[in-house]
């Protein structure tokens, strides 16, 4: 996680050259919903110029992206349920076990995170923005496709300046569940079933074995716990808490928030 | 060059009124009659077509345009603003479609279309779009709507409206003749429709050009002789309730 490397000396390198200038250029105008935005309307935070000119490795070498997590994300019949580990870790040192993964976009959008902490909570916090225009505009609420492509236009526009961001975009809207992956190359894909991290094989593995499509909330949360759990089981960058959601018609509900050791003792007592 | 177009046109009168705007609207009030009723299941726009010289082709002139699948227009003013307008519109509909993956509600379009009038009422250098227009579709969970536009840029939901030349008596022609319950009928709708055109329209259905559009289909537009069936009916039903008044 990106968190960890504010705490490595090297990472937190944040000392731009002083003749790098700040150019603002990001306009909302591709994206934006509303026709004819005053200038007012525009939110500029553009960072255009490159992280200093001999800096030949690019954005990696200063600021590391650690991808060590897991999040998952599954539609079924009552919705959609979302579940996450914790744990940032930097190299071999864990940085935090108690690390906010899900973004609650809105009372009825959830969004993971993965990738960059900053890019992630920034980029979602600006969609939630967009959708609460859009909802006021259009006096509907947003779905989940559309949010998804707001998302993902918004980061397009930073193709290759070395954003990193991995995301579910989770909700409920009148089509009925919605889930879409969207990550900061550009991609964007509905499905029924997303893992994203260091540890998503392993949760890939848990899911894809127990998932049918008319399991009960409490099976289907139970999966999704256990998806993760085992993961955090194999998988070193991944531990600490699991979090669980899940996303009904009426919006999204925090189903429970449990430590990865009490679950452990939980699965493995019965076998002794 | 941006430069020599800094003074703007449409400026207030000291009474408050913008001048421009007015006139625009007198300009509307020239063109040809279109007259739009929203009926329950399906949305109707007639428009009075002006006799074409004998030797220009009758099909390039129309004044019914389909902005997308679910949502069609009809204008009464300048011809060349509408175009402009049209096509802005049409592209939007594709956009919206692009961005939020939905096919556009009648209202955004409108919203869209008024706002576009609204900037030119408001830029430097800039006339107001001389039209105003009747829009009307489906939205994507099959309510029926049906909006009318001005050059001003504000915008209004109808049931039944008429626009251009003769738009008073028209709508004055609705409120009399439209029923809630003839709404359920599709005949009922569209016989409205044509009845108001006939009212102000020279030589009966030969001048009338008719475009419908059903929920969940594509707009069509009526032929001559599906007119002529609709008008010879009206005509009937009219002799119909003659003789009943005389015999009363």
């Amino acid at each position: 996680m990106a968190l960890s490397s504010v705490l490595q000396s090297e990472s937190a390198d944040f000392s731009f050259n002083i003749d790098r200038s700040f150019s603002f250029g990001c306009g909302f105008g591709q994206t934006d919903l509303g026709f004819g935005a005053a200038p007012g309307d525009r939110l500029n935070f553009a960072i255009k110029a490159s992280l200093g000119p001999d800096d030949k490795d690019g954005p990696e070498r200063k600021i590391e992206f650690l991808h060590g997590t897991t999040t998952l994300a599954f539609k079924f019949q009552h919705g959609v349920i979302v579940a996450v580990d914790s744990r940032a870790t930097a190299g071999a040192y864990i940085a935090s076990q108690t690390v906010k993964k899900v973004i609650e976009i809105n009372p009825y959008l959830l969004g993971t995170m993965a990738g960059g902490a900053a890019d992630c909570s920034f980029w979602e916090r600006l969609l939630a923005r967009q959708c609460r225009v859009y909802e006021l505009r259009n006096k509907e609420r947003i779905s989940v496709a559309a949010a998804s492509k707001l998302l993902a236009n918004m980061v397009y526009q930073y193709k290759g300046m070395g954003l990193s961001m991995g995301t579910m975009v989770c909700g409920w809207d009148k089509r009925g569940p919605g889930l879409y992956y969207v990550d900061s190359e550009g991609n964007r894909v509905c499905g029924d079933l997303f893992a994203v991290g260091s540890g998503s094989m392993y949760a890939y593995g848990v899911v894809d074995s127990g998932l049918r499509q008319d399991l009960s909330v409490e099976e289907a949360c139970e999966l999704g716990r256990r998806a993760i759990y085992q993961a955090t089981y194999r998988d070193a960058y991944s531990g600490g808490q699991v979090n669980l959601y899940h996303v009904h018609s009426e919006g999204w509900t925090r189903v429970s928030q449990e430590d990865v050791l009490k679950l452990h003792h939980q699965y493995q007592e019965p076998k002794k | 060059m941006a430069m020599s177009y800094d003074r703007a046109i449409t400026v207030f009168s000291p009474d408050g009124h913008l001048f421009q705007v007015e006139y625009a609207q007198e300009a509307v009030k020239k063109g040809s009659t279109a007259v739009g009723v929203r009926g329950k299941n399906v949305v109707v726009l007639g428009v009075e077509k002006k006799t074409v010289a004998k030797l220009q082709d009758d099909r390039t002139v129309r004044k019914i345009c389909a902005l997308d699948d679910n949502v069609f227009m009809a204008f009464a003013g300048l011809t060349a603003d509408a175009r402009i307008v049209v096509n802005r519109a049409r592209v939007e509909c594709q956009s919206h479609r692009l961005t939020v993956e939905d096919p556009v509600t009648v209202e955004y379009i409108t919203r869209f279309i008024s706002s576009i009038k609204q900037r030119y009422t408001q830029s430097n250098g800039r006339r107001p779009f001389g039209i105003s227009s009747l829009i009307v579709g489906f939205d994507f969970d099959g309510t029926p709507h049906l909006y009318q536009t001005d050059p001003s840029g504000t915008y209004h939901a109808w049931k039944a409206n008429a626009i251009g030349r003769s738009a008073k008596t028209v709508r004055e022609f609705l409120e009399k003749n439209y029923k809630e319950e003839h709404m359920e009928s599709d005949t009922d709708t569209i016989k409205l429709a044509i009845r108001a055109l006939l009212e102000v329209v020279q030589s009966g259905g030969k001048n009338i050009e008719l475009a419908i559009m059903k929920r969940d289909e594509s707009m069509k537009i009526l032929v001559q002789e599906e007119i002529e069936e609709y008008v010879t009916a009206i005509v009937k039903e009219k002799e119909e309730a003659e003789k009943q008044k005389k015999k009363t």
